[in-house]
């Protein structure tokens, strides 16, 4: 089956003024669809640096990237702004939610910029629906300053799957939160990559929170030691479509 | 991202920080206040000089005669005696600008009432026809008439300087006063009119039928505007009903015969008119009045092509420009101490603007991370900017408008809604939040989501 993340020799480099700094050296990986796999690596290995590239955000200085059977390393910003909104859903260290703005509306906020048109009360819909599948039913209305740090998490996980992405990029997800709150986000991470197939990668410093993934991948300064390629079968029984099943997507419309 | 959306998430990301968004757009709420309030006020005080000119008579004509000359001496200008009443008739009659017409002649004498004496500003002998040509009302009594003008019937017509200073509180309909020992019985009261723009009091005024004041007082003592020392010479010849122009002059020179009058005729006016007084219909027909009229009394003088007239035309336009050219300046001047305030709260705006686009660097991230274009940034920081200056315009509009009934009610000057100023308004404070609202928001539109999302 072809891999829904196909990276070939990229290479990234970080102009410095005169000083060129060498960050990503020849990374290639591929993730099949419907798998966990957790990043791991020494603190200024690269793996931000690669998260960027993976979640379209950044370009690489060279190599190739097929997202979900499409090239998209050379893609401009604009081009990369849409399929950033079709295709990837992020989740951040720091929750990045919307101060001052309920739950809901930063749930909904991603379907503001995607491209087909979306009634305000269909995106209202989606977006307690999500919240709902993240167990927030009851915090629709809250604002982000009167959630735990758990249920910040839940709510940008939402915001994350809000507009079905084929592929869930979570940097640290669980490093602003306590062993216990953790435990809560990890859970419904892994929940979603089993019962909803869809396909997570998660950079992670904790050995205790990469055991949730299927698979890990070591990198070193830049350079991939090992797990690159899903070498084994795969390890869950996932459905053959990432995403939300087809009854729902009818509900939804 | 759809039209009303972008302006949904705007007002929410206002709402977000009301305080600082009610203080941003301040600087507009006072600046359009102050442009709405400077507008009512201008357009208010134009509008009194308006009306103040149209109580003289805004669209009135004044045709005079030329001057005199008489071997290269000229006597001044309306020294000249070529206007007659016929004039007048003709040009009532042949001019469609023209809205009514009457002659006027005036003098000056003093006016006697019982045991009190007073010189009014204006004796004027017209018809009837000078109360709409002046665009006056009668208060009490009624009006002089044709047959008053055609009998030169003794009758007048006060003005409330007179009455006051004649009667002290009296009535004075059906009383007689006397002119040059002229006894004219009053037979109405004019409205009060104030004083004009030179500052003279309109209502020191007499209005009689032109022919008795032609004839039975002027025809009397033309020298002297003194009654007392004329009366001698004057009762004579005055109240003699006998002949219908009375009181001519005595003759200076021996009784042609009639040998004479055939063998060398003289053309005779009866009666010359100092002014003929028109109404042109609106003041867009001015112009067109102005040229009939020039065009019968040129035929009617027999002027041939190429010679001068033998009369003047003046109207009031000019004084009109002068006059509301200094308030247009002056409203003018005060717009732009508006506009400058108007200014200022515009880089107010753009200021508070590009703190909030720093302080939003991460929502900024976010909302590209998740699919935002620069062009739906841009947008939206753009729209904020407008919605931001439109909400202080519809409040500055409000305090404005206040702020002019304010002026009216305490200090009572004349104030006029302006519809203009307001439309202007909204333009321009939506104008504002674009061009002070650009700069910020491409600032956010150029950000780069990686760096937007690290920013602490
Ligand atoms: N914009 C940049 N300009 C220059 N150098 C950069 C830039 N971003 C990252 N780097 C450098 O690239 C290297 C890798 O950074 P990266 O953020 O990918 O590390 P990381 O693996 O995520 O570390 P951590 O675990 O601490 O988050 C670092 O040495 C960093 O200094
Ligand atoms: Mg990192």
């Amino acid at each position: 089956m072809e891999p829904i993340v196909k990276l070939n020799d990229i290479y990234k480099t970080y102009q410095m003024g005169d000083i060129d700094v060498p960050v990503l050296k020849g990374v290639s990986l591929t993730v099949a669809q419907g798998e966990m796999v957790a990043l791991m690596g020494s603190s200024g290995s690269g793996k931000s640096t690669l998260m960027n590239i993976l979640g379209c955000l950044d370009r690489p200085n060279s190599g190739s990237y097929w997202l979900d059977g499409e090239e998209v390393a050379q893609l401009s910003a604009n081009q990369r702004a849409l399929l950033r909104n079709r295709k990837l859903g992020f989740v951040f260290q720091n929750f990045n939610l919307l101060p001052r703005t309920s739950a809901l509306d930063n749930v909904a906020m991603p379907l503001l910029y995607s491209a087909g048109h979306i009634s305000d009360r269909n995106a209202r819909q989606r977006a307690t629906e999500m919240l709902g599948r993240v167990g927030l039913q009851e915090r629709i209305n809250y604002e982000p300053s009167r959630l735990s740090g758990g249920q910040q998490q839940r709510v940008a996980i939402a915001r994350a799957l809000v507009n079905r992405p084929s592929l869930l990029l979570a940097d640290e997800p669980t490093g602003n939160l306590d062993s216990r709150t953790s435990q809560e986000v990890l859970g419904m991470i892994r929940q979603l990559n089993q019962k909803e197939g869809i396909t997570i990668i998660m950079v992670t410093h904790d050995p205790a929170v990469a055991r949730h993934a299927g698979r890990i991948i070591h990198i070193h300064d830049g350079v991939i030691v090992d797990g690159a390629f899903s070498g084994v079968a795969e390890p869950h029984e996932a459905p053959a479509k990432s995403g939300i099943s087809p009854e729902k997507e009818k509900e939804a419309k | 991202m759809k039209g009303y959306r972008i302006i949904q998430t705007a007002i929410k990301a206002l709402r977000r920080n009301p305080m600082r968004a009610m203080l941003t757009t301040l600087g507009i709420v006072i600046g359009v206040g102050a442009v709405i309030a400077m507008m009512e006020i201008g357009a208010g005080s134009s509008g009194a000089i308006r009306k103040a000119i149209s109580s003289m008579g805004a669209n009135v004509l004044n045709i005079r005669p030329g001057a005199a000359s008489s071997g290269g001496v000229t006597f001044g200008a309306g020294s000249g005696i070529s206007l007659t009443p016929d004039d007048c008739e003709a040009i009532l009659r042949e001019c469609p600008a023209v809205r009514n017409a009457s002659p006027l002649v005036h003098t000056r004498a003093q006016v006697v009432y019982g045991n009190r004496n007073w010189v009014p500003t204006f004796i004027d002998g017209v018809s009837p026809a000078f109360l709409d040509v002046q665009n006056w009302t009668i208060e009490e009594g009624e009006s002089i008439t044709n047959r008053d003008v055609l009998n030169s019937n003794k009758v007048c017509i006060l003005g409330k300087t007179l009455v006051r200073e004649l009667f002290q509180g009296e009535s004075p309909l059906g009383k007689e006063i006397r002119i040059k020992n002229v006894s004219f019985r009053v037979v109405g009261v004019l409205k009060t009119k104030g004083a004009n723009m030179m500052g003279m009091d309109q209502d020191d005024i007499i209005i009689a039928p032109w022919t008795t004041i032609k004839y039975r007082v002027t025809g009397a003592a033309l020298e002297n505007t003194n009654q007392s020392s004329s009366s001698s010479s004057s009762s004579s010849t005055v109240n003699t009903l006998s002949n219908l122009y009375p009181g001519g002059q005595p003759s200076l020179y021996p009784e042609r015969s009639e040998i004479q009058a055939a063998d060398n005729p003289m053309p005779v006016r009866f009666a010359s008119i100092d002014h003929i007084l028109a109404a042109a219909r609106s003041t867009a027909d001015i112009p067109a009045a102005i040229r009939q009229i020039t065009a019968v009394l040129r035929e009617r003088h027999h002027i041939r092509p190429g010679q001068p007239d033998d009369f003047s035309i003046r109207d009031m336009t000019e004084m009109t420009n002068t006059l509301s050219s200094t308030t247009t300046m002056m409203t003018n001047l005060l717009l732009c101490v508006a506009m400058i305030s108007l200014v200022v709260g515009g880089v107010g705006i753009m200021n508070i603007m590009l703190v909030s686009v720093t302080e939003r660097t991460r929502e900024i991230g976010l909302r590209m991370a998740v699919g935002a274009r620069s062009r739906d940034i841009l947008r939206q920081f753009l729209v904020e900017a407008v919605v931001l200056c439109l909400v202080g315009g519809a409040l500055g509009i409000l305090l404005g408008h206040g702020g002019s009934y304010l002026v009216r009610l305490f200090l009572h000057w004349p104030v006029e809604t302006s519809v203009t100023a307001i439309i202007a308004a909204v333009a321009v404070s939506a104008g504002v939040g674009i061009v002070f609202g650009f700069y910020p928001a491409w600032k956010a539109s150029l950000m780069d989501p990686i760096e937007a999302l690290r920013y602490e």
